[in-house]
């Protein structure tokens, strides 16, 4: 496997370097006239078609983001759905500008396999969940448990680690599939269920009685998740980053969708009172849209299409959808999550 | 035993009645008749018949009661009334959380993608018209009372091919709906009714080649049947479209419905090229050195003598291919397409549908079981209308 993944990796380089010779993955993007955009096959909150037949996921918002950053129009996006094995291959290849699949930032991935991971949109760990009526309190009092768990995946590996790290004693019960290790457990044939804490929300869903069943607070495992980019293209992996870095800067500002005309006619050119920051990304001051290859309201166009950061979490996975994620890890720095944005300058 | 000699005086009384021979014949014992007869014969003719008759009613019961309490009795049919304090939403899951059985107004909700898949909304009459025709002319070409049958039939394999692509795909006056839009039974359809019609000519021509004198003739087909019999489809499929890119200069791009609907139609003809060779195989050498002496030519011989009994003998095999192509083609899930099956799972991992994988797979498996019995009782049919002798009972 590892050869294959050498061999695969060399074709992708010298594909890399014919590909960086002849055009940018922005001017290719440019005159095709859309972003191709590689998202997951289904994954609650993160990209699954509505029932309108319309993608909608955390996933689908960041590459309407960068479509409207680089057209100034969220519509101009083609959602390629990639499974687990494709998606790499697919984004070596030029089959896709960028991915944004849920994939774990790891160093292997970053590093050889020729891609560049560039921000996190999501930051997701490993957790537990049990029945209440077990009355467990915490992942250590899982001594002796059965837990259902997906096969082959990191987050097998993630338990046995937790596992002998702890000397807990647990027995794995092996599924193939998500949907079956959590159809097992809802039956009662496993003391506990293991996957992605945002997976454990989703999961909860459709559960016989969700209130039965509680999320042990432990998280064992690091997932940061985020969009990747070719190695090797600077621009267009600053464009991706610095799309999920203005919805966060708008949220901490206090921009949203709704106001954000209002907020733009406050700070106009010569305003007082009116912030630089905001003036230098909504466009008003300095000219730093164009030093990207963007235009210079290109931040503007991304929070008026899909919103700050916090209403694209809310909007997708947030306490009023059926996931009811808390933002946990995913605040913003200054309410003790992760998310931080380097200032706008 | 009085009873017996009652019965006996009986019977000399009849007998003493009747002229020989004009005895009317008794009814059969009521034991041998009749729904206990049939019972007796077919369920309970041995001890170990009635054993596994017992068994296999006690699977049953353990199994349908249930079933039809989930499917049918317990399920959610139409969306509930919204309750007070609940802000209004999109049919969801959760609105079936009341019954404990199957939720279908996922179905309900998600059946027009279930079909069209992410075709554009406003133009799904042409698919509809697509369908329309296509169930038509299938009724025409099927039915016996239907005559003109080679007009049909030209306007069946080559004209409709055209009209359907266009009304699917667009263009000349239509708006244009990327292939990458098409999903849904609609894909299904599409896969499956290009593999069968495609794959059955080519599958003959290659079994004709594969039993050709012609050496190279010979040849390319026993290496092209071979190939492609040796690899598995999804094998296939995922080259075709991970391998694929690596080899091409980037920005160039297969339309990957074209590559697929391409792989599909390879394999199955490789398959049908031997399902064809087994007729051709069972026609006494009698048939060939009869038509020949007849003056008759090679392709003469084939099409007047040859194949019509070769493939009326394949039939079963033939139809077989079908079935499996059909269910076959959900495996283009692989390659990102959404096909029937693989629309249906992505609909469940929406958010608001999470919880209702199995009732779209009990959805997925009625659908297909109704189209793969329809065709393998067409071929019964088939098989009856045309039986000549060969057939056993």
């Amino acid at each position: 496997m590892n050869y294959f993944r050498l061999a695969v990796a060399g074709v992708v380089l010298t594909a890399g370097f014919a590909a960086a010779a002849q055009a940018t993955t922005l001017e290719t993007v440019k005159q095709r006239g859309k972003l191709l955009c590689g998202v997951t096959t289904g994954l609650a909150g993160f990209g699954a078609p509505n029932d309108q037949g319309q993608w909608s996921g955390l996933d689908i918002d960041l590459c309407k983001g960068v479509a409207t950053a680089v057209f100034g129009d969220p519509t101009k996006v083609e959602f390629k759905p990639l499974n687990a094995e494709q998606r790499f291959t697919a984004l070596q290849s030029g089959e896709v500008d960028m991915l944004a699949r849920n994939s774990t930032w790891t160093l292997h991935r970053d590093t050889g396999l020729g891609l560049d991971f560039v921000a996190v949109n999501f930051y997701d760990g490993q957790g537990f969940m049990v029945k209440k009526e077990l009355g467990v309190k915490s992942a250590l009092e899982l001594k002796g448990a059965t837990v259902c768990v997906q096969e082959g995946t990191s987050t097998e590996k993630n338990l046995g680690d937790f596992d002998k790290v702890n000397n807990l004693g647990m027995k794995p019960v092996k599924f193939k599939e998500n949907d079956q290790a959590r159809g097992t457990y809802d039956e009662g044939r496993c003391d506990a269920y293991t996957t992605d804490a945002s997976g454990l929300a989703a999961e909860r869903t459709a559960l016989k009685n969700p209130d039965d069943n509680i999320i042990l607070p432990e998280i064992i495992s690091k997932e940061p998740l985020g969009p990747v980019v070719r190695h090797g293209d600077n621009q267009w992996g600053d464009i991706v980053r610095w799309t999920h870095y203005v919805t966060l800067i708008a949220e901490e500002k206090g921009i949203t969708q709704a106001n954000i005309d209002d907020v733009k006619a406050k700070n106009a050119a010569g305003t007082d009172g009116a912030d630089p920051e905001v003036q230098r990304m909504l466009g008003v001051t300095d000219k730093l849209g164009e030093e990207m290859g963007l235009t210079n309201d290109w931040a503007y166009n991304v929070i008026k299409a899909v919103g700050n950061y916090g209403e694209i979490f809310d909007r997708n996975v947030g306490p009023k959808t059926p996931l009811k994620l808390e933002r946990g890890l995913n605040a913003l720095w200054s309410k003790g999550g992760l998310q931080y944005a380097p200032p706008y300058n | 035993m009085a009873d017996i000699s009652a019965d006996t005086t009986a019977n000399n009384n009849l007998n003493a009645q009747m002229e020989p021979g004009l005895r009317p014949s008794l009814p059969p014992p009521t034991l041998e008749t009749g729904a206990v007869g049939w019972l007796r014969h077919n369920l309970f003719s041995s001890w170990v018949n009635a054993i596994l008759t017992v068994l296999a009613l006690y699977i049953l019961y353990l199994i349908i009661p249930p079933f039809l309490a989930w499917a049918v009795f317990d399920a959610t049919w139409t969306v509930p009334p919204l309750a007070a304090g609940v802000e209004d939403h999109p049919p969801q899951f959760a609105d079936c959380r009341a019954n404990a059985g199957a939720c279908w107004i996922f179905v309900e909700a998600r059946l027009p993608q279930f079909v069209y898949g992410f075709y554009t909304a406003e133009q799904r009459w042409r698919v509809d018209i697509v369908f329309l025709i296509l169930a038509v002319s299938i009724f025409g070409l099927l039915s016996e009372r239907i005559k003109r049958k080679k007009e049909l039939a030209i306007f069946f394999f080559a004209i409709f091919p055209i009209l359907a692509f266009w009304l699917l795909y667009g263009g000349l006056g239509l708006e244009v709906v990327e292939t990458r839009l098409w999903g849904g039974f609609m894909l299904t359809l599409i896969l499956s009714g290009i593999g069968i019609v495609f794959s059955l000519p080519l599958g003959v021509l290659l079994a004709l080649g594969r039993r050709s004198d012609l050496p190279v003739v010979h040849m390319l087909c026993v290496v092209m049947i071979e190939f492609v019999r040796g690899v598995p489809l999804i094998t296939i499929l995922f080259m075709a479209n991970v391998m694929l890119p690596f080899f091409l200069p980037p920005g160039v791009e297969f339309n990957v419905l074209l590559r697929v609907l391409l792989g599909v139609t390879i394999f199955a003809a490789a398959y049908m090229a031997e399902v064809v060779r087994g007729g051709l195989q069972a026609l006494p050498k009698g048939q060939y050195e009869g038509a020949m002496a007849m003056g008759l030519g090679y392709w003469q011989m084939m099409r007047l003598i040859i194949l019509p009994q070769a493939l009326r003998i394949a039939i079963p095999g033939i139809v077989n291919n079908f079935i499996s192509l059909t269910q076959d083609t959900t495996l283009v899930a692989i390659v990102g397409l959404y096909d029937f099956l693989n629309i249906v799972r992505a609909g469940s991992r929406d958010t608001n549908w999470l919880g209702t994988e199995i009732e779209g797979y009990v959805f997925c498996a009625l659908v297909y079981w109704i189209f793969c019995f329809a065709m393998s009782r067409y071929s019964m049919h088939l098989e009856r209308k045309l039986h000549t002798g060969h057939k056993k009972r």
